[in-house]
């Protein structure tokens, strides 16, 4: 396996196919828990530990998985994991299992992972497997970061738990609610689709010319 | 818990409802919710999926406490709600084969919605008894329907209005789908 395979694996899930933004997968976490920019990153975290330690996994049993019943297998590897992860959070921070609430055994059905079990892992041996998980859960965890900053920025007025804009600040108390979430991921995409838009006129402008 | 079973319906229904304050089931709620026929029979047969797993849940998890395995929950709920998802696939299948096929890969995909394994999640964690069970998942299944349907109606007349091209597409529906839940605040306290 070259460098350069590899580096393109990882970028991926960053960029090309980031799965916050691109290809659209695991929503319900994605808004649920990002009203803080602490939660975002936990969340991230927590689902990208379960996405390289099941993508290695179903790529180590690739091919003692009968093709029949690979979903199922799949899913209670995916299980297995979140419920290590669900008691290790239980264990190291209270306050944070209590703020992600049922979300985290919610990562079960988050369906990037089960998505990248399938498409991705279930073809590939283990290194560029994991590689490739890595990075898609990199991507998650920056999408959700996008998401939880700006609504913790807009909602309360700080960043990480630090004021920003002191006393007089007015927080837009709608975006740490569930429109907010609706509303903030929507507009990201946006602008995602209006500087897409923009590349692509500018390519046609050069094929013009 | 001191619940009442009105206050459990009407709060699973519309203060918290499942799609819109609580974020579960947005996969089914973007992908299907472009036509009214095929949003209205998704809703029954999750409803009819989140009763199924809701019941035998309730079951399982006593079965667990008893034999103090409750780090096997998840796993065991999540079998359980497959295994309701492809009954209801294949009655589907048998009665309605034209609705099997409009539905297409969202069929298997309740199983990975989240709102059926938040149900039966969210039912164990607030230590609901059977009946209350119950209430909680079919109050849980209408208001997705009823999510869905409301979002379906938007998107058909849309489809007649000009919108910006930029805008359209996913954009545009988590929009529409952000003054739902503004709406939806309104009903906030209702239930308690």
């Amino acid at each position: 396996m070259s460098q350069a395979r590899n580096w393109d694996e990882f970028m991926e899930g960053i960029w090309r196919q980031n799965p916050v933004f691109v290809m659209v997968l695991g929503m319900c976490p994605t808004l649920a828990v990002t009203v803080s920019g602490i939660n975002a990153l936990s969340m991230g975290v927590a689902t990208t530990f379960v996405l390289i330690c099941s993508c290695g996994l179903v790529s180590l049993l690739r091919k003692l998985i009968p093709k029949e019943v690979r979903i199922a297998t799949y899913i209670v590897i995916i299980a297995t994991f979140v419920t290590v992860v669900d008691y290790v959070i239980q264990a190291v921070s209270l306050a944070l299992y209590d703020a992600l609430g049922a979300f985290i055994q919610l990562i079960v059905v988050n369906c990037i992972i089960l998505g990248r079990a399938e498409a991705h892992a279930s073809k590939t041996p283990p290194a560029p497997a994991m590689v490739n998980a890595l990075g898609m859960g990199i991507g998650f965890t920056i999408g959700l970061l996008a998401l939880g900053c700006v609504r913790e920025i807009l909602g309360a007025g700080t960043l990480f738990g630090i004021s920003l804009f002191g006393a007089g600040f007015q927080p837009w108390v709608v975006m740490v609610l569930p429109p907010g979430g609706f509303f903030v991921l929507g507009a990201w995409l946006l602008l995602f689709a209006a500087l897409e838009r923009r590349k692509q006129r500018k390519l046609a402008e050069v094929r013009h010319v | 818990m001191s619940e009442s079973v009105a206050q459990i319906f009407i709060n699973a229904l519309l203060a918290n409802n499942f799609v819109l304050a609580m974020f579960l089931g947005l996969c089914p709620f973007l992908g299907v919710s472009g036509k009214l026929d095929t949003a209205f029979p998704m809703g029954v047969a999750t409803t009819f999926v989140m009763l199924v797993a809701s019941l035998c849940a309730y079951g399982l998890n006593l079965l667990l406490t008893a034999f103090q395995l409750e780090f096997l929950r998840l796993i065991s709920y999540i079998v359980i709600i497959a295994s309701a998802v492809q009954l209801v696939e294949m009655v589907l299948k048998k009665y309605s084969p034209g609705l099997f096929r409009a539905l297409g890969i969202y069929l298997p995909l309740i199983t990975t919605n989240c709102a059926v394994l938040g149900v039966a999640l969210f039912q164990t964690a607030r230590e609901y008894d059977f009946i209350q069970s119950l209430t909680f998942s079919f109050g849980g299944g209408a208001g997705f329907t009823l999510a869905l349907v409301l979002m379906a109606s938007v998107r058909e007349r849309l489809q007649l209005s000009d919108v910006p091209s930029v805008a359209q597409g996913t954009a545009l529906s988590l929009m529409l789908a952000g003054i739902l839940s503004l709406a939806f605040m309104g009903f906030a306290g209702l239930g308690s």
